[in-house]
């Protein structure tokens, strides 16, 4: 049973002319890491805003974890968590206090005024996730004095506390350096591995979608394309290799010869057509002072579908 | 239980929040400390039957507790979209939790700046009895959570931070004169005088000096309207004011 079901999700803002989510349906099975791509203005955020109940849709219906969006709100709140796209922690507050904080609105522990007066097993966990994250000493600093990088991954494992089903991360790594990107999703596959939690992610590096088992690209409001990374990219990206010779003429004409399907660019464009690099290089006896093969990218056809219509 | 622990967390944040501010706590006592030492003062030598400088305060004493509770409430607003507040919106707890834990809380600020209105108050000399300061800390804690249920009726009906900004003085201000915080309202001709009876901060005000001016022979010359009456109004409007807010926003919230 899908742990996400959504079914012809419609939401038209008030005083909007257009919907800015139009018939949205798609499920995620429990585990998937599922990335919701698109252009900005797509509907993506509109979609996490409905599927973490803090939007009504203007029609259509979803259930997390079984339970339905609209009926039982509290219950989806329950189980899903949320990396917003703007830092959510509170500046004033120390770490451990921001923690704190969402632990007992989650009702995992009762209130305390201080970490001291907290039960025991809140306080093992609080030791166990500053280990984790290395700041056995700055747990009680103010978020002031966190780096980037650092912010989101507490943001994360905060979020991770109340174990829900669901996580949802919108663009969880904007203006993160490459190092902490690449840390913090070394940390996230962690997650998943461990808890195999389902996440739904947006994002606008496509390298992060790569990892997706499911990929769902969103423009205008609907869904453009879907499919795991490698059907994408199948369907829309033509695979080829470049050749050139000295002798072009000879060149030319071989592969006319041979009947491969081509084109100069000037360098000749092989179609593969299904056939594969190794065997056209192979038939080709002309000296090549050129070879070139191309592997396409992901971000390669996300473009060419987002530009395919626009 | 759970919803309990929610307001209790919800209200501790606000006041830690507050207290955590240095740059806030100071500007919060600027203006009450100008309109009492200033105005207060300058109008102190007219031939008035009563101090004036002890009737501005009274009435900024009020009006303070009152609008810091308000305004408060009106930042949940911004909040909604920034900060820790996302984290509240999704989180398992009521809206409704959400609304009295923000009340909580910024009644729990507006008590905070309180205490050195009434520090300032003993410094420039008002009499200040420990009877008056025993029945004005409940009274305060009245006033404080009527403004808070007027925060949450204007904030329910405004959309946007940029709309509260805009919005917020055109309700406040007026209430100011209207209200009597710095001058006295028992002889406005009619129009006003309507105004005056609408305006919600007057009746607070009223309290606040009722309980003030209990024992002084000031009380005819000060006090509109017996305290009983005050509280009564001000609980009515509490009442209203917090059942439509909440419902309001609660409803809105969502359906944007």
């Amino acid at each position: 049973m899908p742990i996400i079901e959504v079914h012809q999700l419609i939401k038209r803002y008030k005083n909007a002319n257009t919907n800015a989510v139009d018939g949205v349906s798609f499920n995620v099975a429990p585990g998937e890491l599922f990335a919701l791509l698109g252009p900005n203005g797509a509907g993506k955020t509109t979609i996490i805003s409905i599927l973490t109940t803090t939007l009504s849709p203007t029609s259509g219906t979803a259930t997390i974890a079984g339970h339905d969006l609209e009926k039982s709100a509290s219950e989806v709140r329950k189980n899903v968590g949320i990396i917003f796209q703007k830092p959510s922690l509170d500046l004033n507050l120390t770490a451990e206090e921001n923690v704190r904080f969402h632990a007992i609105l989650y009702g995992l522990y009762p209130f305390r005024l201080t970490f001291s007066t907290m039960p025991i097993q809140y306080r093992q966990q609080i030791d166990e996730l500053a280990t984790i994250l290395g700041i056995e000493k700055e747990i009680f600093n103010p978020i002031k004095t966190f780096s980037g990088g650092m912010t989101r991954k507490l943001e994360i494992m905060r979020s991770l506390i109340h174990r829900p089903k669901v996580l949802f991360l919108d663009e969880p790594t904007v203006g993160l350096d490459p190092a902490s990107r690449r840390n913090l999703w070394q940390y996230i596959q962690k997650v998943r591995q461990e808890s195999n939690t389902t996440i739904l992610l947006t994002t606008h590096y496509l390298d992060e979608a790569e990892e997706a088992d499911t990929i769902c690209i969103i423009n205008r409001g609907k869904i453009v394309s879907y499919g795991t990374p490698e059907q994408i990219k199948a369907e829309l990206i033509e695979e080829y290799i470049l050749v050139d010779a000295t002798d072009r003429a000879r060149l030319r004409t071989e592969l006319t010869q041979l009947g491969f399907a081509f084109t100069e660019t000037p360098h000749f464009k092989i179609q593969l057509n299904g056939s594969t690099a190794h065997y056209i290089v192979k038939s080709i006896n002309t000296p090549l002072n050129l070879l070139k093969t191309h592997s396409p990218t992901l971000e390669e056809a996300y473009i060419s579908i987002v530009e395919q219509l626009t | 239980m759970s919803e309990l622990n929610g307001i209790l967390a919800i209200a501790y944040r606000d006041l830690l929040k507050f207290l955590r501010d240095p740059i806030r706590i100071v500007s919060t006592l600027i203006f009450p400390a100008m309109f009492v030492v200033l105005l207060g003062n300058s109008f102190e030598g007219l031939d008035t039957r009563f101090s004036f400088l002890t009737y501005v305060f009274t009435g900024i004493l009020a009006q303070t507790l009152y609008q810091s509770t308000a305004m408060g409430i009106i930042s949940l607003i911004e909040d909604r979209e920034n900060d820790f507040s996302q984290e509240i919106f999704v989180s398992p707890v009521s809206r409704y939790t959400i609304v009295f834990g923000k009340i909580f809380g910024e009644t729990l600020v507006s008590m905070t700046q309180g205490v050195p209105i009434l520090l300032l108050g003993l410094l420039i000399g008002i009499p200040l009895t420990i009877k008056q300061l025993i029945y004005l800390f409940p009274i305060s804690i009245i006033v404080c959570l009527a403004g808070g249920a007027f925060g949450v009726i204007v904030m329910a009906n405004l959309n946007n931070q940029r709309a509260a900004n805009q919005i917020f003085p055109f309700i406040m201000f007026p209430q100011y004169f209207l209200a009597g915080v710095f001058n006295p309202i028992n002889a406005l001709p009619w129009y006003l005088n309507i105004l005056s009876l609408l305006s919600p901060m007057r009746y607070a005000v009223d309290l606040i000096r009722g309980i003030f001016y209990a024992d002084l022979p000031d009380y005819s010359y000060t006090v509109l309207q017996s305290p009983s009456f005050n509280l009564i109004i001000v609980i009515i409007t509490f009442i209203i004011f917090l059942m439509i807010g909440t419902w309001v926003f609660v409803r809105g919230e969502r359906n944007r």
